[in-house]
Order: C-alpha cells, then sequence, then structure tokens
C-alpha cells in the first residue's frame, strides 16, 4: 500500500502522470471559469451545455463515416460537439430573449431535447457497419483512466487558452459578473463579452467532456467556485482559491483511483471535489455556516449583555439610593425566559460586569460594568433623542428603533450624534430618557 | 421493419397493440404525470429539479440493492425515491442555509451523488447488474414484456405491463393532488406570502410538490429513461405556458401536448430512421425530440406570443398605419388646394411626388407607391393614368374622401381634446394625435366631438371635417 502510494505521488508510471496532470489541468481551468458562470448565475450553463453537445458529436460521427473517414478521430467529434453547443447556447439565448420563458426552463428544455435527438442519433450510428458506440459513449460517462497524453496535451492547451483569456479579461468579466448595466453604460460591449465568457465555458465543456464525461465536467464546472465562495468576498481571490480547489479535488480523486484502480477515477475526482465543498460549507471563513452561527450567536450575546447593563443602570439611575436588584425586577423588565436571564447573568458576573449575591439572589454593577453601562444607556439616548429630532420619529416608538441599531453604532457614529443634538444636550453629558417613563412624570 | 419497395413513402405504420400500443401507453402516462407537475416547476422557476432529481437517483437505487440484496423493483423505488427526495430537500437547504445560487446547490448535490452512485455500483458489480446506462436511455422498448396479471372483479383478468401499472397509480395521485389541492398550489406558486397568510403552509405544499416530484421522476425513468423525465416535466409545461395565460388551460394543455408527442415521438422512432436506410431507434429520445419540436412550433407560432405572428400583426400594423396616413396626406393636399392653384397642379409641380411623401412620411419611395397601388386597388384612389383630366397626379375617389375625412377628423378631434382636456402644449400634440387616430372608430370621434364641445377647427386652425355617414 504504502508502496503504491509513493509510486502515484511520485508520477512514475507514466500512465498515472498523464492522468493526473490532465485531470488536474482541467480542474484548474474549470475552476476559473466557473467562478465567472457562478456570479453571473449561470451555473448549469456548463450541465445544459455538455448535453447540447451530444448530437453534434453523433451527427460529426455518422457524417464523417458516411464520407467514408474516420469518424471516431477527436477533432471531427470535437468540432461536432463545439457547434451543437453553440447551437445549443444559441436556443437558450433565443428562448430567453423571445419569450417569456425563464433561464431555467430554457435550460431545461435545449439540455433534454438536444440530448434526447444525441441519443437517436448514437443509436443510428450504433446500427452503421464499425458504429459500436464504446467511444461515442465516453462523452457521456468519461474515460479519465485511459487518457493518453495527446489528450492530456489537448487539455493542457485549452485550460491554458481559458486561463489567459479570463486574466487578460479580467477586469470586463468581473464587471459583467457583477453589475452587467454598468458595464454597459461604461461603454463595455457587453453582448461581445457575454459570448466570450460563453465560449470560455464551451471550451472547457467539450474538452472535459472528451476527457472525463458529462457529470464530471459539470461537477468540476460548478462545486469549486461554490466551494471558494465560502471562504472569501474578493474576486481575485475566489478565483485562484476555485482553481486550487478544483485541481487538488483531481489530483486527489485520480491518484485515489490509480491506487484502487477498480474505482472509476472521473466518480472519484467529483466525490473529492465534493468534500472539498463540504468542508467549505461548513468551516468557511467568510460564509461557512459554522462563523455565521458563531457570529449570529456572538451578536445575540452582546445584545443581550448590553440590555442587561442598561437596564440595571436605568433601575439605578430612578433610585440612586438602592444597592442592588432583585432576580424578579430583572426578569420582568424584558421578555426574557428565566433559562435565559440565568445564562445572561453569569456571563455578565464571570466577564465582571456584575457582582451578584447568589443567596440572595442580587445583582449589581460592578465598577467596570457601571462605566460601561453608562457608555450603553448614553449611546442608547443619543440615538432616541437623533431618531425624534432629526427622523421624526415617534417618542412611543423610539425605543424599538433605537434598539435595532444602537447595538452597531461606533465611536466615530456616537461623536457625530452628540455635535448634532448639541443643541438639545446642552451642558449635560447624559441625555434624559426621552419616552414612557419620563413622559409619565417620574423624575429622571 | 423494411422499407417499403414502392416510391414515395408509406405513411401507414405496422401497429401492434400487444407491442407498440403499451409502449405508447407507457410514454403517454409518463408524459401526463410529468406534465401535471411540471406546470408547476416550470412557473416556481425549478425547471431543473428533475435533472438533478433523476440523476441523483443512482446511488438510492445502488443503496437499496445493497441493504435488501435483491433487486425487487419495490426495494429499487423506495431506494430512489428517498434518495430523490433528499436530493432535493439538500439543495434547498445549501440554497437557503449557504446562500448558494439555486442552479450552483443543484448542480453540487446531484453530481455528487451521482458519483457516489456510480462508485457504489462499481463496488457491488461482482453481485449486481445494473447498468448505468439504462438510466440514461431507459427501456421504454421492453415495456411490453413484463407484465402482471390484474383480475378485476367482474372481469377476465389481463396482463398488464408493470411499467403501466406503476406509471397509471402515479398519474393517478398527482391528478388526484393537482385536482384537490388545485387552490393551494396556485395561491403557493404566484403568491407565497398571500397562500402562508391565508392559513396553509406554503411550505408544505412546496415539499409535498418535490416529494410527487421524486416520485414521478423514478416511476418514469425507470421505464423511459432520465431524459425523457426532464423532456416530460418540463417542454410541455414550457410549451402550454405559450399558448395560455389561465393555470388550469396549462395544465390541460401540457397534458395533451405530452401526450400527443409521446405518441408521435414512437411512430417517429419507428418510422423515420427507416427512410434513410436504418433500423428504428430508441422511442425515448424521439420522444423528447417529439416535445422539443411541440415547443418550437410554439415558439414560432403560438398565436399571441409566438414570434411569427408578432411579426406579421406589426408588419399589418404598420402597413395599415401606412396606407391611412397616405390617404390622409392625399386629403390635406386636396384641403390645401385653391382656385388659383387646384390640386393637380400644386401636386405636378413636385418632381417626383412619391419621393416628396415619403419624406413627410418618414418611410421610403416604395411604400408609398405599394400603399398607392393598394389604394388603386381598393378604389380609394384614382391613379392618374385612368383619369380623363390628363393629369398624373393620384387623387381621391368618393369612397376614399369619406375614408380619409373620417382619419383627418378623428386627429383634429385628438389635437383639440389634447389641447382642451389634457393641457398639452400645442407642438406636442401632433405625434399624439397622430399615433391615436388610427385606433379611433366612429364611436370614440363622436365621444372626442362632445368632450371638445363640437369644435369647427382644430387648434392649428385647420377645419375639422363633419361627421358622414357610415358607408356601406
Amino acid at each position: 500500500m504504502g508502496e503504491q502510494l509513493w509510486r502515484v505521488i511520485s508520477l512514475q508510471d507514466h500512465n498515472t502522470r498523464v492522468v493526473i496532470l490532465g485531470a488536474a489541468m482541467l480542474g484548474f481551468a474549470a475552476g476559473l471559469v466557473g467562478c465567472f458562470t457562478l456570479l453571473r448565475r449561470r451555473a448549469l450553463v456548463g450541465d445544459a451545455l455538455a448535453h447540447a453537445a451530444l448530437p453534434g458529436i453523433a451527427i460529426a460521427f455518422l457524417w464523417v463515416t458516411a464520407m467514408g473517414g474516420n469518424g471516431r478521430s477527436l477533432p471531427v467529434l470535437l468540432l461536432g460537439a463545439t457547434i451543437s453547443g453553440l447551437f445549443g447556447i444559441a436556443s437558450i439565448l433565443i428562448i430567453r430573449r423571445g419569450t417569456r420563458i425563464k433561464e431555467d426552463a430554457a435550460l431545461g428544455i435545449v439540455l433534454s431535447v438536444f440530448f434526447g435527438l444525441g441519443l437517436e442519433l448514437l443509436g443510428i450510428a450504433q446500427q452503421m457497419k464499425n458504429g459500436n458506440k464504446a467511444g461515442l459513449e465516453s462523452f457521456i460517462y468519461g474515460k479519465t483512466a485511459s487518457m493518453v497524453s495527446s489528450d492530456a496535451w489537448l487539455i493542457g492547451g485549452a485550460s491554458l487558452l481559458c486561463v489567459v483569456i479570463c486574466l487578460g479579461l479580467f477586469k470586463e468579466f468581473k464587471l459583467l459578473c457583477f453589475d452587467e448595466a454598468f458595464a454597459g453604460s461604461r461603454g463595455y460591449p457587453v453582448v461581445l463579452l457575454d459570448a466570450g465568457l460563453m465560449t470560455v465555458v464551451v471550451v472547457i465543456t467539450i474538452v472535459g467532456l472528451q476527457a472525463v464525461g458529462l457529470v464530471l465536467v459539470i461537477a468540476l464546472l460548478v462545486i469549486p467556485a461554490a466551494s471558494a465562495r465560502f471562504w472569501t468576498d474578493r474576486l481575485i481571490w475566489m478565483i485562484v482559491l476555485s482553481s486550487l480547489i478544483g485541481m487538488t479535488g483531481c489530483l486527489v480523486g485520480a491518484a485515489a483511483s490509480a491506487m484502487l484502480p477498480r474505482l472509476p477515477s472521473g466518480a472519484m475526482i467529483v466525490l473529492a471535489t465534493g468534500l472539498g465543498f463540504l468542508v467549505s460549507f461548513f468551516v468557511g471563513a467568510r460564509r461557512g455556516l459554522l462563523i455565521r452561527i458563531w457570529r449570529r450567536q456572538s451578536l445575540n450575546a452582546s445584545i443581550d449583555r448590553q440590555h442587561l447593563l442598561r437596564e440595571l443602570y436605568e433601575l439605578f439611575e430612578n433610585d440612586p439610593q438602592r444597592l442592588a436588584v432583585s432576580w424578579e425586577e430583572l426578569l420582568q423588565a424584558r421578555s426574557w425566559s428565566k433559562k435565559r436571564l440565568r445564562r445572561i447573568l453569569e456571563h455578565a458576573s464571570k466577564d465582571g460586569w456584575i457582582s451578584e449575591n447568589i443567596t440572595k439572589m442580587e445583582f449589581a454593577l460592578t465598577e467596570r460594568g457601571e462605566t460601561e453601562a453608562r457608555r450603553l444607556t448614553r449611546r442608547h439616548r443619543l440615538w432616541e433623542l437623533y431618531l425624534i429630532h432629526h427622523a421624526d420619529i415617534a417618542p412611543q416608538r423610539v425605543d424599538r428603533d433605537a434598539d435595532a441599531i444602537e447595538h452597531v453604532l461606533d465611536p466615530e457614529t456616537v461623536a457625530e450624534l452628540e455635535s448634532l443634538l448639541n443643541a438639545e444636550l446642552g451642558e449635560r453629558r447624559m441625555p434624559t430618557d426621552p419616552h414612557a417613563k419620563s413622559a409619565e412624570g417620574v423624575p429622571s | 421493419m423494411i422499407p417499403p419497395a414502392q416510391s414515395g413513402f408509406d405513411w401507414s405504420v405496422d401497429w401492434s397493440w400487444q407491442l407498440d400500443g403499451w409502449i405508447v401507453v407507457a410514454g403517454m402516462l409518463c408524459a401526463v404525470s410529468s406534465s401535471l407537475l411540471g406546470c408547476f416547476l416550470v412557473l416556481r422557476r425549478m425547471s431543473l429539479l428533475g435533472d438533478a432529481i433523476s440523476h441523483a437517483v443512482l446511488p438510492g437505487l445502488a443503496a437499496a440493492f445493497l441493504i435488501s440484496g435483491t433487486r425487487s423493483s419495490g426495494w429499487m423505488f423506495l431506494g430512489a425515491v428517498i434518495v430523490g427526495v433528499l436530493t432535493a430537500l439538500l439543495s434547498d437547504w445549501i440554497h437557503v442555509r449557504g446562500e448558494v445560487d439555486e442552479g450552483a446547490s443543484m448542480g453540487v448535490v446531484f453530481t455528487t451523488l451521482f458519483a457516489a452512485g456510480l462508485i457504489m455500483i462499481v463496488l457491488a458489480a461482482d453481485r449486481v447488474d445494473l447498468d448505468p446506462g439504462c438510466v440514461l436511455y431507459g427501456a421504454i422498448e421492453s415495456t411490453p414484456l413484463d407484465r402482471w396479471t390484474i383480475s378485476l372483479p367482474g372481469l377476465a383478468s389481463v396482463r398488464v405491463p408493470r411499467v403501466v401499472v406503476v406509471l397509471s397509480i402515479v398519474t393517478l395521485i398527482n391528478a388526484a393532488f393537482v385536482l384537490l389541492f388545485f387552490k393551494e398550489l396556485k395561491m403557493a406558486t404566484f403568491d407565497a406570502e398571500l397562500a402562508t397568510s391565508s392559513g396553509f403552509s406554503a411550505k408544505v405544499i412546496h415539499y409535498v410538490l418535490m416529494t410527487l416530484v421524486a416520485v414521478t421522476a423514478v416511476a418514469c425513468f425507470e421505464s423511459v429513461g432520465n431524459i425523457l423525465v426532464v423532456a416530460m416535466l418540463v417542454v410541455p409545461a414550457a410549451t402550454a405556458y405559450l399558448l395560455t395565460d389561465r393555470l388550469g388551460m396549462m395544465i390541460g394543455l401540457a397534458c395533451v401536448i405530452g401526450a400527443v408527442s409521446a405518441w408521435a415521438g414512437h411512430i417517429a422512432a419507428v418510422e423515420v430512421p427507416t427512410w434513410f436506410g436504418f433500423r428504428s431507434t430508441t422511442t425515448a429520445g424521439m420522444m423528447a425530440v417529439a416535445t422539443g419540436a411541440a415547443f418550437t412550433l410554439a415558439v414560432l407560432f403560438s398565436p399571441k406570443r409566438g414570434l411569427i405572428p408578432q411579426w406579421t400583426r406589426k408588419q399589418w400594423l404598420r402597413w395599415t398605419i401606412l396606407t391611412d396616413d397616405v390617404l390622409a396626406l392625399l386629403y390635406r393636399m386636396e384641403e390645401r388646394s385653391t382656385e388659383e392653384r387646384p390640386l393637380a397642379e400644386s401636386m405636378a409641380m413636385r418632381e417626383d411626388l412619391n419621393a416628396w411623401m415619403a419624406d413627410i412620411l418618414l418611410t421610403k419611395r416604395f411604400a408609398i407607391s405599394l400603399a398607392l397601388k393598394f389604394h388603386v386597388w381598393r378604389r380609394r384612389v384614382m391613379d392618374g393614368r385612368d383619369n380623363e383630366s390628363a393629369t398624373l397626379v393620384p387623387t381621391l375617389t368618393e369612397l376614399g374622401r369619406s375614408e380619409a375625412e373620417s382619419l383627418v377628423r378623428s386627429h383634429r378631434l385628438w389635437e383639440q381634446y389634447l389641447v382642451t382636456r389634457v393641457d398639452l402644449e400645442g407642438d406636442r400634440i401632433h405625434q399624439q394625435a397622430h399615433r391615436l387616430e388610427h385606433f379611433t372608430d366612429r364611436q370614440l370621434q363622436d365621444r372626442l366631438d362632445v368632450q371638445t364641445d363640437s369644435p369647427d377647427k382644430d387648434p392649428h386652425g385647420s377645419p375639422i371635417p363633419s361627421a358622414n355617414d357610415p358607408q356601406p
């Protein structure tokens, strides 16, 4: 086992070398191109395109065979595939622009009808003298493991071409993906650029189709890009990551299938890339599920803490003589459940904001807590004042509206609010509480 | 089937109820069951769900086999449906939770599952003979071979192909679902929020729909292959969507279109290859192609939205407007002629009358001469040549004059109306009136007349022709 692993890793077999390097190049280029299609919300165009290539392959085979040539020659088949793939793309565009059918249905129509036609023609090709369809069927399932060096060179050339085009037109493609209308208004030839992008997709799809089969090429166009999106918001990093994920997936998958020759390499590559997606989905640094959950929870916790401190501050403010606040009072203050309040209090006391007398269930602010509570209350009231005076929000509603935003006010905004509200504030450092309590005549 | 010896095509088909009949029935059932749900998929922009599900069920089949150890269709069906529903749920979940584009989340899920399925099949290969190929092609041709004996009470027992029984059940379930929950489905499709606020969950409807799509896809693809499932789910529904605006009508049309495509597809699969000297080919693919043909016809010829009817309507409108304009222009020229300078003289002074008119009406010389010929043929205009007065100017006949008068009356009434009632500025009214005059009938003229207090002159000071009696 170890020896075999070494053989695969050191690329000693010519055959393994070709397969692994070929797949890796394809994965790299497909990952790059996939980013643009994903951002243009056309992730499954590759799917429709790959299906639409089939009739072209069959027709090319039938035609050339009927003319007495070698129908199985690769350039002929690829030419056929490209032409019918472009037909497919054109049909999608016509359906989308000329009718009220939406993108998804247009893809479904082109995909199924073209593929149906392709199957028909393959069925007919089978009836020809030398038409056993083994060679043609590899377009559906792929033949990654039997890739030969000429295939790898073809993939390498096509990938290089796509990478060069995408990087050369990086700025244009970026604008096309994020703001097509703006790109148009800046005088970019949007239609031409779109066609260019589609051409790159066609090239990758057709080359990938031949090398690794239909389903795999869709996977390589979609999965790495979708994975990279979890890690970054910046296009350039997304592209780098997506290409690396695509390449790594191909390397790992192809290596695994080289070690376990029974397992189809195409499927192994998809699984390896899928694994990359799974990992990204959960732990992606920018939009991964865990980081999101953590972010939401820490925001909730900080909001809870701020509410608690403010509540305590206001209770003490109303009655400067009192020394502590009871559990019941706090429970009534907001719609906290017992469990939640207990957790909030626990955290606050652990962080040194409050001191508690456990036996009597009473709580007071520590010195540090009081400073913080004063700051928070002040921020809240400043914002309330601002809403009342500058946003015309009724004093009865202002608490709710202030609640929604006060937690994210930064010091600069607070300073700005202060200067805006100078007239209302006068010399006081702490604005008075503008709503219900003072309205009912309780001195604040 | 051997091509007939005589020249030309023999349109009669070698038809056997026992073979072709059941194949067509299976295809039609597949079409109807899919179309019933497909309409909602198309309207809710979930068209590719069928594609994703039918690719992804492979691991379900393999797992069912590995667990149960049999190739019994019940287990396979169950496994495939479970994975099918899982595909839908999983892509939904990734789409919502991960904020991944809908298409991309589907792509991730189905390709990964498909790959897992392939590997499971390979691993189990020594024990199972599952051909991934039949996932694509299906085996609709073998429909008649695998039969169940059904004994109905009071009837002799009949031997019906298993596929037909399964598809009938699925069709009935789908039809019942659509009929019973038509209102809810409609609301959930067009206004999910309204649906939720009126007391039932659009989400539940959504999930039931996805489950039924999975069941249908599995039932169909076992017999007809996954491409036909996608075709039947999407294409007939999209075709019907081009033909009608009403949901009920759309579903009905989709079912009919699907069924007819299935039938035509089978005939074509049997017949068309023989024209070129081949044997008949696979039916499933040809059925998909037939739905595509139906769709193409709808795109081109749908009465309301077809590209060709739309184009024709636009051309016809342009032509009507042009001929109207020519008539009205002649009337205005006549109107401006005076004793000292009769019409013929003032017109004959123009070197190239048609070019001059074309200039005024912003069109081509050729179009003007065509319009004039048209009017001559309709006896609205006298061509100068057969005119006694020997001038070469076109002049209005009585018939043409009264028609032109009506047009000009519309135009000037509109101008008057726009100035007095809409407060438009004088220099902007001509274009507006020019547009509206072509769509103004006698009734509207009279209403305009009343609204503007029956004026004699339009805002530019030209007389408004009085209403003439309608021509026979």
